[in-house]
């Protein structure tokens, strides 16, 4: 549904998004995640039409938004980091005006705008001039502009950024209620959000894709090793010496009450553990393989990255 | 052409949401009506014409079109919304053009309540009509030229002050062009007096509709509206 080819911009003689490729395919919500200055506002630019590339290419529905920019932005809900909200309008005129530039005609518009409203909860506002909203309801209205057309695709820059935590609970399950039959690419740097939201992430790390997969199997493929995560009843740090004496474990570490041994991920070194505490007359409690959380795969890859180039 | 007439009503309601185009409408009309009866007044009431109401206007309709267009593009820029019009299918022409049209609506509707000087007139006198009628259209083809350069200033910038700067900047270098025009010597003279704002406004006064005129002020519109869209056009490439 949208595909990116070696996509680049410069602004000036800053590389703000360098050769970056990828596809999300329809029905798929893909988060999009990289640290501050990474170049998510930037891709997300360039595949709503708002930016020209440098270089590459940007494919909505099979339209390349360089040459058939219109029929790909007829397609797509966009939400950019900066809701875009006229100040002076109410929320009924805003999503209005939005609704006839999105080629909707006066009786559509006027379902869609009771539909949204409903989706987005902004029925007590509807005649609120928008520049005396809250933050979070600015967002809900950006939300509501992004979705009035019913989009095939949705393009969202940080959706939940600046809401209060009841508010973010309700803006997730709305995106991920609005992502069943729709193709959605959103950016974040809120990392719990991604595997609460998300069936893929892209990492984008000063405008390079430094990983980019689904979910379950990013753990294993970036670290090329695994952990396992051990209880052992045993004096502490004669545990740890014990471990890391063990050939194939490379680093153990003792995090109360539990140790942690990494391994390569082609070793098994179960087996020649329980070996180990048996010998010392040690008893092994518990024994089971630990899955990288979003954030440390996020720590180590940015970290990777400043020490490799 | 439908996305046109959307964002033209759009920016005409907008207009007439806020005060400052009452407030530029209010100065217009105290001013123009100042120099209306002043005049009538010096005439002793013998010249039944609207000479003092247009000698002021073709002056101040610039000030007016600055003041009015200032916003148009800037104001996007500085709310965000500029990224929102840019991405809904609507091409960058109809933009401007929308944009533009509803400026010109409320500019012609403040022109439409100076009529009362004309009226005033036939009520108690009998003014020759032909001068006002070109008078007014000149009016009307000063203010488009008027119009399109502060919108394409508008559209350089995303601050109205420095966009109101630069329209008055080059409105009143064109209007002054003319006397730039009256000291330079032979062609290059007539070149510069032709480009001038101010040069084709008499004629329309005197009651004389010139086909130059009027290409003349269509012209400079369209150049204006052009450098517009290609101003719109690069905010992509940055
Ligand atoms: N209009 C611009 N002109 C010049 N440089 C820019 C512009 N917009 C972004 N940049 C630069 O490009 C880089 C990428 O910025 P971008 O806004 O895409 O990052 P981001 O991933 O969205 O960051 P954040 O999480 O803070 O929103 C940054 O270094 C930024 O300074
Ligand atoms: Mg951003």
């Amino acid at each position: 549904m949208i595909r990116i080819q070696n996509l680049t911009k410069y602004y000036g003689k800053r590389l703000a998004v360098d050769d970056i490729s990828f596809n999300v395919e329809k029905g798929e919500i893909v988060a999009f995640l990289g640290p501050n200055a990474a170049g998510k506002t930037t891709t997300m630019r360039m595949i709503t039409g708002y930016l020209m590339p440098t270089g590459g290419d940007v494919w909505i529905a099979g339209h390349n938004m360089a040459s058939h920019s219109l029929e790909g932005r007829r397609l797509i809900g966009y939400m950019p980091e900066i809701v875009p909200l006229y100040t002076d309008m109410t929320t009924r005129s805003y999503l209005d005006f939005v609704a006839r530039l999105r080629g909707l005609d006066k009786k559509r518009t006027k379902i869609r705008i009771d539909e949204v409203v409903e989706i987005c909860h902004l029925e007590d506002y509807i005649d609120v001039i928008l520049g005396k909203l809250s933050k979070g309801f600015r967002q809900r209205v950006g939300l509501a502009q992004a979705i009035i057309h019913d989009p095939g695709v949705l393009i969202l820059d940080e959706p939940t950024i600046g809401i209060d935590p009841i508010q973010v609970a309700q803006t997730r399950g709305l995106i991920k209620e609005l992502g069943k039959d729709r193709t959605i690419l959103l950016s974040t740097h809120i990392l719990p959000e991604v595997s609460m939201i998300c069936e893929r992430v892209i990492i984008i790390h000063e405008g390079r894709i430094v990983a980019g997969d689904r979910i379950e199997n990013l753990t294993t493929i970036l670290k090329g090793g695994n952990r396992i995560r051990l209880k052992v009843q045993g004096p502490a740090e004669k545990v740890t010496t014990r471990l890391a004496r063990i050939d194939c474990i490379q680093a153990v570490a003792y995090e109360k009450p539990f140790h942690l041994v990494e391994f390569p991920a082609d070793q098994e070194p179960q087996a020649e553990i329980t070996q180990a505490m048996v010998q010392s007359s040690w008893t092994l409690l518990s024994m089971e393989p630990v899955k990288m959380s979003l954030e440390e795969i996020f720590l180590q890859l940015t970290a990777e990255e400043e020490t490799g180039s | 052409m439908k996305n046109i007439g959307i964002i033209s009503r759009k920016e005409l309601k907008s207009y007439l949401s806020s005060p400052m185009a009452y407030i530029v409408t209010a100065i217009f009309l105290m001013l123009t009506g100042t120099f209306f009866a002043t005049y009538l007044a010096g005439t002793n009431y013998s010249d039944t014409s609207i000479r003092g109401f247009l000698d002021a206007g073709q002056i101040l309709i610039l000030l007016f079109a600055a003041v009015l267009t200032m916003r148009l593009i800037a104001e996007e820029r500085k709310l965000g919304t500029w990224e929102l019009l840019l991405t809904v299918p609507v091409r960058d022409t109809e933009i401007i053009l929308g944009k533009f049209l509803g400026s010109l609506a409320m500019l012609t509707g403040m022109l439409l309540l100076t009529l009362y000087y004309p009226i005033l007139l036939m009520v108690f006198g009998d003014p020759d009509l032909g001068p006002v009628f070109t008078s007014y259209l000149g009016l009307f083809l000063l203010g488009c030229a008027s119009l399109a350069i502060g919108l394409f200033a508008s559209s350089l910038t995303s601050n109205q002050i420095v966009a109101a700067v630069v329209a008055g900047g080059i409105l009143f270098a064109l209007w002054f062009l003319g006397i730039a025009g009256n000291f330079a010597p032979g062609a290059l003279g007539e070149v510069l007096t032709y480009l001038s704002l101010s040069r084709h406004f008499p004629d329309f006064v005197r009651g004389i509709v010139d086909t130059k005129a009027v290409v003349y002020y269509l012209s400079v519109t369209a150049l204006f509206l052009y450098m517009a869209i290609r101003s719109t056009e690069t905010d992509r490439w940055r």
